[in-house]
């Protein structure tokens, strides 16, 4: 295909003539009308037009990548699926790694674009308007995208067809939520510090970097297209969330502790999200090609810290809950698996024992926490399993009222100690899982008490399938968690014996023989 | 003092992009990993539009990078002529 564009006019002209320059300011309304939301939070903007868009980039030129783009993405696709492209992923194993991923990533998005089309709207700049519009297209293409990937595995493997009924319900899935939730009812600058920022910069550059690297290894290459085409996108949404850092310090100097408040707040969140992901790369992948760890250290200790060094200038300073994400690292992504693997009646995917290769890799890759506190509870598990005694957690977790985590993270500075945090607010007492947790709540205490907790909920009779009546006097909450879930039955316990396990093997013996 | 990096999908014209890059950058470092390829420069990296279009035998729009790109890490400034990311530390 022939990209040439017409160079009638050098990019800074093409931008300043097509973006800015089709702007204007109302004359019938006042503009602090039309733009109620952005004065609120108390960012002082005195002129809109020093907000830079370096990427450049025009309505015209947008739509001619996006489009050439997404040709790829389908051709990929289309020669994957047409190939039994699912058979070639290393073992059945990693296909659960996709139910989680593209079980959860999906309606994130939509949240997204949600998000930006509002941004879009209420920026008082053509620069972010236009910025922000491009986003909501974007994480919309995202979410299409993931939710076309994971259709032609839903032909074959169970437990992926519920994940828009499940994204408000499920238990695990209701940090994400909460996150998108926290963010979107923000005002636009906290949003944009939240998904620009925390969102873009820590968190995608994890999940659809270094993992999605790891599932082209393991012979995915739907999710290798579809991870890294809206990895194309977050380039640019990553130096739209740094621009924006940058505008408001750079605009008045009240609004510095206002923005570090914002970072130090979303680097812990996106922090807590990322554990999941962890656990994803180090368990879940079956071929792995680097370790959580190497992928925080690289992605957020260097590049975050490289960040924060800059931002230096403007006053701001490293997180507070940065030196408490280094200690983490080495931990948070056994913990999760864990945590997963104890509940296996309660989540469409599968979980299972690591190998004993795979421990000596896990050994390698974290000799300072693995052998000492994880190897021995998985060997635990190992021979319960083997006595005919798979662990089955069956009571409900205690859940952060911030993060929404399950509490399983460790006490800072000791790993046999798990860490809980109490604030009394209104003679009612909150649960958080952290110090970071803790002072967000404290700091609005208001916005987090409506927080949606499953295992809260359900003793209130309010996570329940239609049709149940809680007054009736039989009644037991939580009885039928599986239905109000919409859990396929097949899709739960352990990967050994699953109905996953035995098709993969007898359709990979038919590939391969007549 | 901070690395900008830059990461692209392996393709032919990624290829060529980062023959470019290494041209033009003294003190990068490839790192190679499986389906993608992740270059590091002290401070600042920079693509220039002319060394890019020297390797891939056409002429090149830098904005075509973004076909490509997987993450960029450093302040961007993009011109007809340079892509560059740098850190101000």
């Amino acid at each position: 295909m022939d990209m040439k564009v017409a160079k009638k006019l050098g990019l800074k002209e093409r931008y300043a003539l097509m973006t800015r320059d089709l702007a204007w300011d109302t004359t019938y309304q006042k503009m602090e009308d039309v733009f109620p939301q952005t004065t609120y939070e108390g960012i002082k903007i005195h002129d809109w037009d020093k907000w830079e868009d370096p990427f450049r980039l025009t309505m015209d030129a947008y739509w001619k990548y996006q489009s050439e783009k997404e040709r790829k993405l389908y051709a990929i696709l289309d020669g994957f699926n047409q190939n039994n492209g699912h058979l070639s992923v290393t073992d059945a194993r990693y296909i659960n790694v996709l139910k989680l991923f593209l079980g959860s990533t999906p309606p994130l998005e939509l949240m997204a674009a949600r998000g930006f089309s509002m941004m879009g709207r209420q920026m008082n700049g053509a620069g972010p308007r236009v910025a922000c519009q491009m986003q909501a297209v974007d994480e919309y293409r995202h979410f299409q995208t993931q939710i076309h990937s994971i259709s032609n595995y839903n032909k074959y493997y169970n437990g992926m067809d519920e994940f828009a009924h499940q994204q408000s319900r499920m238990w695990y899935l209701s940090d994400g939520k909460s996150f998108f939730d926290d963010a979107i009812t923000a005002g636009p600058f906290e949003f944009m510090v939240a998904i620009g920022f925390a969102f873009e910069y820590v968190l995608t550059n994890i999940l659809f970097v270094p993992f999605i690297s790891g599932a082209a290894y393991n012979g995915d290459m739907a999710a290798m297209t579809v991870g890294f085409s809206a990895q194309s996108d977050e380039a640019r949404h990553m130096t739209l969330g740094l621009e924006c850092i940058k505008f408001m310090l750079e605009q008045d100097p009240d609004n510095l502790p206002i923005v570090q408040r914002w970072i130090d707040k979303w680097t812990w969140r996106g922090t807590r999200k990322l554990a999941s992901v962890g656990m994803m790369m180090d368990y879940m992948l079956p071929k792995r090609i680097m370790s959580f760890k190497e992928a925080w250290e690289m992605y957020v200790e260097e590049n975050g810290g490289a960040l924060f060094k800059d931002l230096a200038r403007y006053g701001i300073t490293i997180p507070k809950c940065f030196s408490q994400t280094i200690e983490e690292k080495e931990h948070v992504s056994h913990q999760s698996w864990i945590g997963f693997y104890m509940k296996p009646q309660a989540t469409p995917f599968h979980t299972w024992i690591p190998t004993p290769d795979e421990m000596d890799w896990l050994s390698e890759k974290y000799p300072n926490t693995f052998d000492q506190y994880y190897r021995p509870v998985l060997e635990f598990f190992d021979a319960q399993e083997k006595a005919g005694n798979r662990f089955d957690n069956k009571t409900a977790p205690m859940n952060c009222q911030v993060c929404v985590s399950t509490m399983k993270f460790n006490e800072p500075g000791d790993p046999m100690e798990m860490c809980f945090r109490e604030s009394i607010y209104q003679g009612e007492k909150f649960h958080t899982c952290s110090d970071h947790c803790k002072e967000i709540f404290d700091n609005e205490p208001e916005k987090y008490v409506q927080t949606f907790i499953s295992s809260h909920q359900v003793l209130q009779g309010n996570c329940e399938p239609d049709g149940v009546d809680v007054n009736a006097p039989d009644f037991k909450p939580g009885q039928d968690m599986l239905g109000y879930w919409k859990l396929d039955k097949r899709a739960l316990g352990d990967f050994n014996g699953s109905e996953d396990q035995k098709n993969f093997a007898a359709w990979r013996e038919q590939a391969t023989k007549n | 003092m901070s690395n900008a990096f830059i990461a692209f999908q392996k393709n032919d014209e990624s290829r060529c992009i980062v023959e470019a890059i290494l041209e033009d950058n003294p003190n990068a470092m490839v790192d190679d990993q499986p389906s993608m390829v992740k270059i590091d420069v002290p401070n600042r990296l920079v693509i220039k539009r002319e060394t890019v279009e020297e390797k891939i035998g056409r002429s090149f729009d830098l904005q075509e990078l973004q076909l490509h790109l997987i993450t960029i890490s450093g302040h961007l400034d993009e011109t007809d002529d340079e892509f560059t990311l740098s850190w101000n530390s």
